[in-house]
């Protein structure tokens, strides 16, 4: 009996990493983004989505913590690909995550549009924080 | 240090953003536009976004903002260029742009600044 031919799907877009430590780094950290987001194969709309939502994150980490960290790699999943962003950081946390993913919660004066307008632009967004010890944001998006 | 032109053409100023805008080149392009309409009693502003790609909530503020101080100093702001991925992300990210003329480009933009201009 003849298998059927799998095709494999592969991983095909080296991670990438990048540190957080001040506002430039925003910048870097979208155009990094952007640019993995369109090798993996992202339409224009989904490139930018993404970025964008990269900004969100990235920023919040500037505003409110002493730094952290970017991760990016492409996913596999059911035969679908994607990309993974994981944010983290060292910051104080946040003590009720539920009232930070509420449209027009802030806490430092701005509108607040920052992780649930970024929930919003992803497929999947996970967060997960502890006061004292800092947030971990974890987001996926599929082609 | 990298600044962003600000044109003069009759009595509107054109600011065109031509680069990725990191926050504090943005919030220096605030005040060189609020300086350059005191220093030359512009009518209006507009601005190019054509080549921006990167628009979110910090910058969606940031227009917002300076489209209402632009107005306390009596003249309009008129933001043209948008790209349309741009224009679906900031309806899902959940920003409005409340209170800012929108135009689908410069030569649009212009237009609509004469029309405030001759309504006011």
């Amino acid at each position: 009996m003849i298998e059927p031919e799998s095709v494999e799907i592969r991983v095909m877009v080296e991670p990438k990493s990048v540190q957080i430590r001040g506002e430039p780094d925003i910048v870097t950290a979208r155009q990094m983004v952007r640019h993995m987001a369109k090798d993996i194969g992202f339409s224009m709309t989904d490139q930018i989505k993404i970025a964008t939502g990269v900004s969100e994150l990235t920023r919040n980490i500037v505003r409110y913590t002493e730094g952290g960290r970017v991760d990016v790699k492409e996913i596999i999943r059911n035969e679908r690909r994607g990309i993974e962003i994981v944010c983290v950081d060292k910051g104080q946390g946040i003590s009720d995550v539920e009232l930070a993913m509420k449209d027009g919660y802030t806490t430092s004066g701005g509108l607040g549009e920052g992780l649930p307008g970024t929930k919003r632009l992803m497929d999947e967004f996970e967060i997960e924080s502890t006061v004292g010890v800092g947030t971990k944001v974890v987001c996926r998006k599929w082609l | 240090m990298q600044t962003i032109p600000i044109i003069k053409i009759e009595e509107f100023l054109i600011v065109s953003i031509q680069i990725e805008l990191h926050d504090k080149l943005a919030l220096q392009l605030q005040d060189d536009i609020l300086r350059e309409v005191k220093r030359t009693g512009a009518k209006g502003v507009l601005i190019d976004l054509t080549a921006v790609d990167i628009v979110d909530s910090f910058m969606g503020r940031l227009l917002t903002e300076t489209a209402l101080m632009v107005k306390i100093l009596g003249a309009e702001t008129v933001v043209v260029g948008i790209q349309p991925e741009v224009a679906i992300t900031l309806v899902e990210l959940g920003l409005d742009l409340r209170g800012v003329y929108l135009a689908l480009n410069a030569e649009l933009g212009i237009a609509l600044l004469r029309r405030i201009r001759r309504r006011g």
